[in-house]
């Protein structure tokens, strides 16, 4: 199985990235997941606006994605803490997201993320944190 | 309370209130589609449930409801914690969101929480608010935000196409 078809292998066998509807792509040891807009991912509908959980939970789901990907493991982390910045609001198109393992400790990694959708140089959300990748 | 306890919005008090901010709930469509429940207010106190649903699960092994679903809860009830402390309720934004996790959530349980505004001001609300499944002294997780409050038109602005 190439590393590809591992990833999307994992991916659809969490049940909540289905219900956003998560895509997976990888590049070398890069990851970006894909999050098509679809209308019960909305918060806001006047504006209308992502739900900020969701966009989140995207870059969460990223993290400990990339983070299997960094420490070669098939098992996901768990997650400790995390803070995520909201800078722009979701617009309803389809959002990226990639992760930047910061650090693997032997107990627990440090990891960053950024959300985008039309511009890479735009982000609509940070997240920064710290998941447990051993017990 | 003390005197620098959030003000009462809008919401008044008793049966009407709740159901308004019912209804404001399920105007979300990403909280209908969670199925998040507002089920008590107490000034700028709200408290809520999100149902387990097989869909909401982040390990398959365990049937563990994935944390990207306790983020979501844990905005919007702190969101509307936030609504509820303020005198003229309008709309807020997510400045940012903080959560720490202390443990999963038992699988095959509702997860409930509770949050409170307790400092608003003229453009900024903070909020505390903690998940669990009986009670706030055995939590799941913790959160702490901060949220821009919609007193000025410009909320948005960045939604529309720039001016040529």
């Amino acid at each position: 199985m190439s590393p590809q078809e591992r990833l999307t292998t994992a991916l659809a066998r969490i049940p909540y990235a289905n219900f956003l509807g998560v895509r997976a792509e990888l590049k070398g040891d890069e990851l970006t997941l894909i999050l098509p807009y679809s209308e019960h991912l909305v918060g806001n509908p006047l504006l209308p606006a992502l739900h900020g959980g969701v966009v989140g939970a995207l870059m969460e789901l990223t993290a400990i994605t990339q983070l299997a990907i960094a420490s070669k493991s098939d098992k996901f982390a768990k997650t400790i803490d995390i803070g995520v910045d909201f800078l722009r609001s979701g617009k309803p198109v389809d959002t990226y997201a990639r992760a930047r393992v910061v650090k693997i400790g032997r107990r627990i990694a440090n990891v960053q993320a950024e959300a985008w959708q039309n511009e890479r140089s735009q982000p609509i959300a940070a997240m920064h944190g710290h998941f447990l990748v051993a017990e | 309370m003390t005197d620098d306890a959030p003000p009462k919005g809008h919401y008044g008090e008793g049966h009407d209130a709740l159901e308004r901010v019912r209804e404001m709930t399920r105007w979300t469509p990403h909280g209908r589609a969670l199925g998040i429940e507002v089920t008590k207010l107490d000034g700028a106190r709200v408290w809520g449930r999100v149902p387990y649903k097989p869909e909401l699960i982040g390990d398959p092994e365990t049937g563990v409801v994935a944390g990207g679903v306790i983020t979501t809860f844990l905005d919007q009830l702190s969101g509307m914690a936030a609504v509820l402390a303020m005198r003229e309720p309008t709309t807020v934004a997510t400045i940012d969101i903080r959560i720490d996790y202390m443990r999963g959530a038992e699988p095959g349980r509702d997860v409930l929480a509770e949050a409170h505004c307790y400092k608003i001001g003229r453009n900024v609300a903070f909020v505390r608010a903690v998940a669990f499944e009986d009670s706030a002294e055995n939590p799941i997780a913790h959160a702490a935000s901060a949220f821009m409050l919609n007193t000025q038109t410009k909320f948005g602005t960045n939604l529309r196409g720039k001016k040529t």
